[in-house]
């Protein structure tokens, strides 16, 4: 069985990188003599001494002139066992970016280190970058042995070292093998001027280390690349399985329609086949089949570690279009919660982003992304995002899981008063430990015209704060008129002392560490801000939507009536409303959907409960 | 499916993939088809990627006119079989009677081949050419992306190259600009043979050994098809020879070769301790010479 391997190369400048990849190629016959003989010549013009072996690998004019790699670049070798891609990248400044990219579509790494310098600052980052882009395999070349007489204390010394670093990362106990790249011990062949080492050379080690083939493990996720349809009795769908099966006859669910279906027939190319479905769905490009039992988090709110890529740095105000799968949409870098400090691998406070930074951000993207935790499953879990004038590729980032601020969202929840819905289905649990802790008391104020939305926006915030652990009660306008405020009529002073009354509740269970949460037209401004000022902890939230629209959405009749003149001083047609002046949190229900507002109120809670 | 062939089903699914990003993500795409085994493999990823569908997009073959006449009459068949347009482009010089000959090697390419790729990119409108370039070709080609940007000149700027990672192409270009896709990025040439025998795909003759009548310059053997000028010691002697890689007549030196079968041209292959490229007089015009070609815009 002849199968592929990728694999990635990391060291630091001088670490005989170039040379190693040299060697491979050449006792591989994986460069022709020809080529060869163009590298003599090349050492002969650039006065290297000798043959150099890292002249096979160092491809570019420029960079033979500057004697470095400039960018990664791809080598390809084979042996009867197996077919090898090697992404090499450089080791100067620009190595995160060049090493991400490299690491990328790379199943192992191979990491250099000198015998006589150990293991470097350089090492560790290189480590962690493999780490970071989810390469669970290491394979440590100490290189120049025989530079050190090939002694085995200086070989176990590193080793041990680089153990150390590697056992604080997300990785496989990594491979070690003493080499010299120059003589060619232990590179394809056991040397013999290391009788101590009785393990494999790199190369058998490469030719027989078991990874696990791209993209099989987990549920189903089949990103739609574009419809096929060369005539009216065929639609299928072309994409590439970026994890799961597919056979016919399996139910599948079609995001983001939320629609359900079965798998009537496959055509083409086994891991990139074309699907027909049993039922008429609308899908197209961008769109996800996936596995119903296991769905991926759908969403426009989610955290993710983001290396940057460009010269100039990150803008906050700046739109960036994010691809994530086959799926292009806008998307903002809401905020940088902390960048890594490259010297000590440890996050710090955020200043900027910018060239080779690493930081954990959180993305808003203007349309919902069906996606899993990169750890989980890379393609489903990567995206880039490209800068909207320069048409740059920015930054690449790797999707930590749904937003933990925010909450991911939990069901289809009602959105009739809302604008139309980016979101349609939702979502596997995801409850943070971090978000159970206990919280401290809050009244959460609901205010606005009837039909405004505040029910519905209260009761969905309700939920998120319920599936973090909250503890929360829930006082809705129309409810509480049926026993605590029973009796009370809707002149000016009766509304007051129904206000007067939910705020009183209110405050005793803000008292008590709960979150209240109150739904109430509450017309009137003053009575609001003596409630307001007896609590104390409260976050008014203005649920605005216009006249016009919530007449025209009108769910209950009411409007109807107050206008055939059967309910008098109804708020906004024969009474007035007045608009909070500073709100905590204002929401245009008639332009912003659901998603948005709750993500505003449950960020000005959050806010509120820092404070 | 044969287990042996895992690594080419692996290469097979990355290329279709990258088809029909390409098919999905540009206004008008045209596979660059040069007639070679490469364009061969090329042509039949793209038939499966859109399968039961046609190819969303044209062939277009730049024509320098010092083609084998085998190439033509193979594309001509080939681009009917696969009921796809061809259009066939070639620079206006060629009828003035440029040649390599009397403009040198590097000239006549920079002309013919490249001046004419891009005259055509820009008469059709083509926003993402599709070639069958390999990394392993050529030590420049080795950092190509994938998807690589070119300027509103066709420009090719290695150091200033979009970060690719994953499978995530950035294809964003503003008017003028173009794309240049290489879904073959990471075959090698034994690859494309391997696969050439696995799938059955139809290949120009030439590559099949034969005894040929050719012109012997040194160690340089010559095709006949058009006029070359002689030099001192040339001969002309009947050689069993093949073409390795395909080019035009005078830069593409066959070489000795038994294998007239595709078996015999893997178990050649297999053997061979010299690169296909060695034999394209183009490539050794002098030091990297492909990185100064292709910043000017040639494949």
């Amino acid at each position: 069985m002849k199968d592929l391997l990728r694999f990635t190369t990391a060291g630091s400048v001088d670490d005989g990188k170039s040379t190693l990849i040299g060697r491979l190629l050449h006792d591989t016959r994986g460069v022709y003599e020809d080529q060869l003989e163009s590298v003599r010549k090349a050492s002969r013009d650039s006065n290297a001494e000798g043959f150099d072996l890292a002249l096979i690998t160092d491809g570019l004019r420029a960079e033979r002139e500057q004697a470095i790699t400039i960018d990664v670049a791809y080598r390809y070798f084979q042996t009867p066992r197996r077919k090898f891609i090697i992404a090499d990248t450089p080791g100067h400044e620009q190595y995160t970016r060049n090493m991400a990219t490299g690491a990328s579509t790379a199943s192992l790494a191979v990491i250099l280190l000198d015998a006589r310098h150990g293991v470097l600052p350089q090492s560790r980052r290189h480590a962690y970058i493999a780490a970071l882009l989810g390469i669970r395999k290491l394979a440590v070349a100490v290189n120049k042995m025989d530079l050190v007489d090939f002694r085995r204390d200086v070989f176990e010394r590193i080793r041990d070292e680089f153990g150390a670093v590697a056992a604080k990362l997300d990785v496989e106990p990594p491979f070690f093998v003493p080499v010299s790249a120059r003589d060619g011990d232990n590179v394809a062949r056991r040397g013999a001027r290391t009788p101590w080492y009785e393990g494999p050379s790199l190369l058998e080690y490469l030719e027989t280390v078991e990874v696990e083939p791209a993209g099989s493990a987990g549920p189903l996720r089949f990103p739609v690349q574009l419809a096929i349809r060369p005539h009216l009795d065929f639609r299928g769908y072309a994409g590439q399985i970026a994890s799961g099966s597919l056979r016919v006859g399996d139910r599948v669910l079609a995001l983001p329609s939320g629609l359900e279906t079965r798998v009537a027939s496959l055509a083409g190319q086994e891991a990139c086949p074309t699907v027909c479905l049993a039922d008429q769905i609308d899908i197209s490009r961008g769109d996800m089949l996936v596995d119903p039992a296991a769905p991926p988090a759908v969403g426009c709110e989610f955290a993710a570690t983001l290396i940057w890529m460009a010269a100039e740095p990150m803008r906050p105000e700046s739109a960036y279009l994010l691809k994530h799968t086959t799926r292009q949409v806008c998307a903002d870098v809401r905020s940088v919660r902390r960048v890594m400090d490259m010297r000590t691998l440890d996050f710090g406070p955020a200043a900027e982003l910018k060239l080779n930074d690493i930081a954990e951000v959180e993305i808003e993207t203007h349309h919902p992304i069906f996606f899993d935790p990169y750890r989980k499953n890379r393609a489903t879990g990567s995206f880039i995002l490209i800068d909207m004038t320069s048409n740059r590729t920015v930054a690449a980032g790797m999707i930590q899981g749904p937003d933990t601020r925010v909450g991911p969202d939990t069901r289809v929840p009602r959105r009739s008063l809302f604008a139309p819905p980016r979101t349609l289905v939702s979502v596997p649990e995801f409850v943070p430990e971090s978000l159970a802790q206990p919280h401290r008391g809050l009244t959460v104020w609901f205010t606005g015209l009837s039909a405004s939305g505040k029910t519905t926006l209260c009761r969905a915030v309700h939920e998120r704060l319920a599936a973090r652990g909250c503890r929360l009660e829930l006082l809705d306008g129309d409810t509480v008129r049926k026993h605590l405020s029973k009796g009370l009529g809707f002149s000016r002073e009766d509304r007051n002392e129904n206000i007067r009354r939910i705020g009183f509740v209110a405050g005793l269970l803000t008292r008590n560490g709960v979150i209240a949460l109150a739904a109430a037209i509450s017309p009137y401004r003053a009575v609001r801000d003596e409630v307001r000022a007896s609590i104390g902890d409260f976050v008014e939230v203005y649920v605005n939507a216009p006249l016009e629209v919530c007449e025209s959405r009108d769910p209950k009749g009411l409007y109807r009536q107050a206008r055939a003149g059967h309910l008098p001083a109804f708020t906004g047609i024969d009474d007035p409303y007045e608009p909070p002046l500073h709100p905590e949190v204002e929401c245009r229900t008639d332009r912003e959907t659901l998603e948005e507002c709750i993500a505003k109120v449950l960020a000005a809670i959050d806010r509120a409960l820092e404070r | 499916m044969s287990s042996d062939n895992s690594h080419l089903r692996t290469l097979e699914a990355e290329s279709i993939y990258i088809l029909r990003e390409v098919a999905a993500e540009f206004a008008r795409p045209a596979l660059l088809y040069s007639i070679g085994k490469d364009s061969s493999v090329l042509l039949r990823l793209a038939q499966k990627a859109f399968h039961p569908a046609r190819p969303p997009f044209p062939l277009l073959h730049v024509d320098t006119t010092f083609k084998f006449r085998e190439m033509i009459e193979f594309r001509d068949r080939t681009a009917r079989e696969a009921g796809l347009e061809l259009i066939v482009h070639t620079h206006s010089a060629a009828a003035e009677g440029a040649n390599p000959f009397r403009l040198g090697t590097q000239k006549c390419c920079q002309l013919l081949k490249t001046r004419a790729l891009l005259d055509a990119i820009a008469r059709h409108g083509i926003d993402a050419a599709i070639g069958g370039a390999r990394r392993e070709e050529e030590k420049s080609r080795a950092k190509e992306r994938v998807y690589s940007f070119r300027d509103a000149y066709g420009q090719w700027d290695p150091k200033d190259q979009r970060p690719e990672l994953w499978n995530l192409y950035n294809g964003r270009i503003d008017k003028g600009e173009s794309i240049r896709a290489f879904p073959l990025s990471n075959w090698t040439e034994l690859d494309v043979w391997e696969y050439i025998a696995l799938e059955q795909i139809p290949v120009v003759p030439l590559y099949f050994a034969r005894p040929r009548r050719m012109l012997l310059r040194g160690e340089m053997l010559i095709p006949l098809d058009y006029d070359v000028p002689p030099a001192p010691g040339d001969r002309i002697e009947t050689v069993l020879c093949r073409m390795r890689s395909l080019g035009c007549t005078y830069c593409t030196g066959a070489i000795r070769s038994a294998a007239d079968t595709l078996p015999k041209i893997i178990e050649e292959l297999r053997g061979f301790r010299r690169s296909e490229r060695e034999n394209r007089v183009i490539d050794h015009d002098q030091e990297g010479s492909m990185e100064l070609k292709k910043r000017e815009g040639y494949f």
